[in-house]
């Protein structure tokens, strides 16, 4: 595969496919020597739980199966989706990062120097996915890399190269748009018409770098929609003014309290004097 | 501020580090704006306080460096923030839009402006009497002294509102659902200096006279408090938010941080006002008499500041 830097790449996880086998985690897992935290066993399929330092992709479950007798569940029984960092053209994480340690790579995609984090966590107080956390052992942010390491070597990253059913392809973004668009085609064609995609357009965050195809409305998958689509910066200007009026409003107290206060008996010495020395040699000695 | 966003952020683990930071931030920059406020005015009596308050600007802000270190996943690297290390873009961090690093620069300002009005002071009180000291001391005396100490109190400002920007600046639930944050932090701040300079002035000889003065900016500062709770409030209506950081446990925090602020509304009220200072010339004794009990008023006003912070750091984060 020819990977040229320059180009921008990334992923179009289908999810109308994916089958929950969590071959991406594992791939992704062993190629990247992460442990992972200890899996935990509840109520579903789900033992990953979330996004983390240490889980690159994490596969949702989402169980739709009704009580009553299934009619034909056209693939949204149960909705599975092989969720992963976006790689967000407009990126929170990178616009708050305090260090540079977030950049953009040569492929257009977003990664964390570990050498340069010193672990102030703005990140992940960024990121609207659940996305980028501190590592307890590394003591940096972490997230996925797009293989940064393969994409390097030629090599696609190592969960689109293990996926069975082909729910996550790689390639360059273009690509991967146009492609997708077909696949939306498809399936509206054989009657799939809740099929739509996620992220393939600019309107969120500017465009995905890794965008989805979805089976339902993004909140189900804990993706914020366009309406909330929005920056950290957004509360600058905002929080900035609310300040400054507080500080104006704070120095106008403070000069009013001065000039309230109760006049004190004005020394004979003193009242002769223009109030100009503010810096003496008296007082508190 | 954006009543439909809905964001699935995860929370930062900024906690009590933080939280301490942002608490003697406040001290620091209200203590110098009030020191400077107090020297403007231009009453030789208020000098006492003044110096005060540079004394403890400095002191408090010395604690602030060591408690954002320790809350750094790698604590040795607190100077990446300043220093761009990526490779062939070596350069000076600064990003204007990102608190943080605006905030990194704004202390580091604030804090060479502390030490020289601390440097001062200290000889001024002729707590350090080397000549050479003296004669750099001589060269604030007139307006460069002003400036320095005007700039200072800009930077304080500055320190003291922006920790609440730095919440907004993010997309946290409750933080980025408000603009109100810097200015609420701004106001508590001012007042949680106030407070330590009305605790502190009892023990400073000649600072009786200014005591009727930060009893009524306490008041003053209050009531901005009260107005920026109520923005922070409204402002939250139908975010979601109200829901979050008004219920059990952070209720208790919110019932603290709410009856803080009673003494300084009750002391609006001339009665109090004046039993606080009655008679002249005698100022200083009539403070003595209950000064114990003032300081304890104080105390519990900067327990309510703490708390204040505490009710909206703490409820974003997962238990
Ligand atoms: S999904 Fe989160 S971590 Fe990934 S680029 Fe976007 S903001 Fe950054």
């Amino acid at each position: 595969m020819e990977i040229t830097p320059g180009r921008s790449y990334g992923f179009f996880t289908d999810t109308s496919v994916c089958i929950g086998c969590k071959a991406c985690e594992v791939a992704c897992k062993t190629w990247n020597e992460l442990p992972g935290p200890e899996p935990t066993f509840g109520d579903g399929y789900d033992n990953t739980g979330e996004l983390g330092a240490q889980n690159w992709r994490h596969v949702q479950f989402h169980d739709n199966v009704k009580d009553d007798t299934l009619e034909a569940g056209m693939g949204t029984a149960w909705l599975m989706m092989s969720d992963v960092c976006k790689h967000c053209k407009n990126a929170s994480c990178m616009e708050v990062c305090p260090t540079g340690a977030l950049m953009r790579t040569e492929f257009d995609t977003v990664y964390v120097q570990p050498d340069v984090c010193n672990g102030c966590r703005n990140c992940t107080s960024a990121c609207p996915y659940h996305v980028i956390q501190m590592d307890e052992t590394n003591k940096v942010a972490q997230k996925c890399t797009l293989c940064y390491d393969r994409l390097q070597g030629s090599l696609e990253p190592a969960c689109a190269k293990t996926c069975p059913t082909d729910s996550i392809n790689f390639g360059p973004v273009d690509e991967l748009r146009e492609m997708a668009k077909q696949r939306v085609e498809t399936l509206h064609s054989q009657g799939v018409t809740q099929a739509y995609l996620y992220g393939a357009d600019d309107s969120i965050y500017g465009g995905l770098n890794a965008f989805f195809l979805l089976m339902d409305k993004p909140e189900v998958y804990k993706l914020p929609n366009q309406e909330s689509s929005v920056l950290p910066s957004r509360n600058d200007a905002g929080g900035y003014l609310g300040s400054f009026g507080a500080a104006v409003a704070g120095i106008f107290a403070a000069v009013m309290a001065l000039r309230l206060r109760r006049p004190r008996e004005p020394e004979p010495a003193t009242a002769a004097e223009p109030p100009a020395p503010t810096t003496t040699d008296e007082g508190g000695k | 501020m954006h009543p439909a966003i809905d964001h699935f952020a995860r929370d930062p683990h900024w906690t009590w580090f933080i939280l301490f930071y942002f608490f003697f931030a406040g001290i620091a920059g209200g203590s110098y704006l009030i020191a400077t406020l107090l020297r403007l005015r231009g009453d030789k009596g208020d000098e006492p306080v003044a110096r005060l308050g540079y004394y403890v600007t400095f002191i408090v802000l010395l604690c602030c460096p060591p408690l954002l270190i320790i809350d750094l996943g790698q604590p040795l690297r607190f100077w990446h923030m300043m220093w761009r290390l990526t490779p062939n873009e070596p350069g000076l961090n600064f990003k204007y839009w990102s608190p943080m690093s605006l905030g990194v620069w704004g202390l580091s300002l604030f804090s060479t402006f502390a030490a020289i009005s601390f440097f001062e002071v200290l000889v001024r009180d002729d707590k350090l009497r080397l000549p050479i000291a003296k004669r750099a001391v001589a060269l604030l005396d007139g307006g460069l002294g002003r400036v320095v100490n005007i700039l200072g109190s800009i930077f304080g400002l500055f320190i003291a509102g922006y920790t609440g920007v730095l919440l907004s600046v993010s997309n946290q639930p409750i933080w980025s659902d408000t603009w109100t944050l810097g200015g609420l932090f701004l106001a508590s701040g001012l007042s949680s200096a106030t407070a330590v300079l009305t605790i502190l002035s009892r023990y400073r000889r000649g600072a009786g006279v200014t005591h009727e003065y930060l009893h009524l900016s306490e008041s003053y500062f209050t009531v901005l408090e009260v107005v920026m709770l109520v923005l922070f409030v409204v402002s939250l209506r139908g975010t979601g938010a109200l829901e979050r950081t008004f219920t059990m446990p952070w209720l208790i925090l919110w019932a603290v941080a709410i009856a803080s602020l009673i003494p300084g509304i009750t002391g609006l009220f001339p009665t109090r006002a004046r039993v606080a200072v009655s008679g002249h010339g005698s100022m200083d004794v009539t403070v003595h008499s209950g000064g114990a009990a003032t300081a304890a008023t104080m105390a519990f006003v900067l327990i309510g500041v703490i708390c204040l912070r505490a009710a909206i750091i703490l409820p974003v984060h997962a238990w």
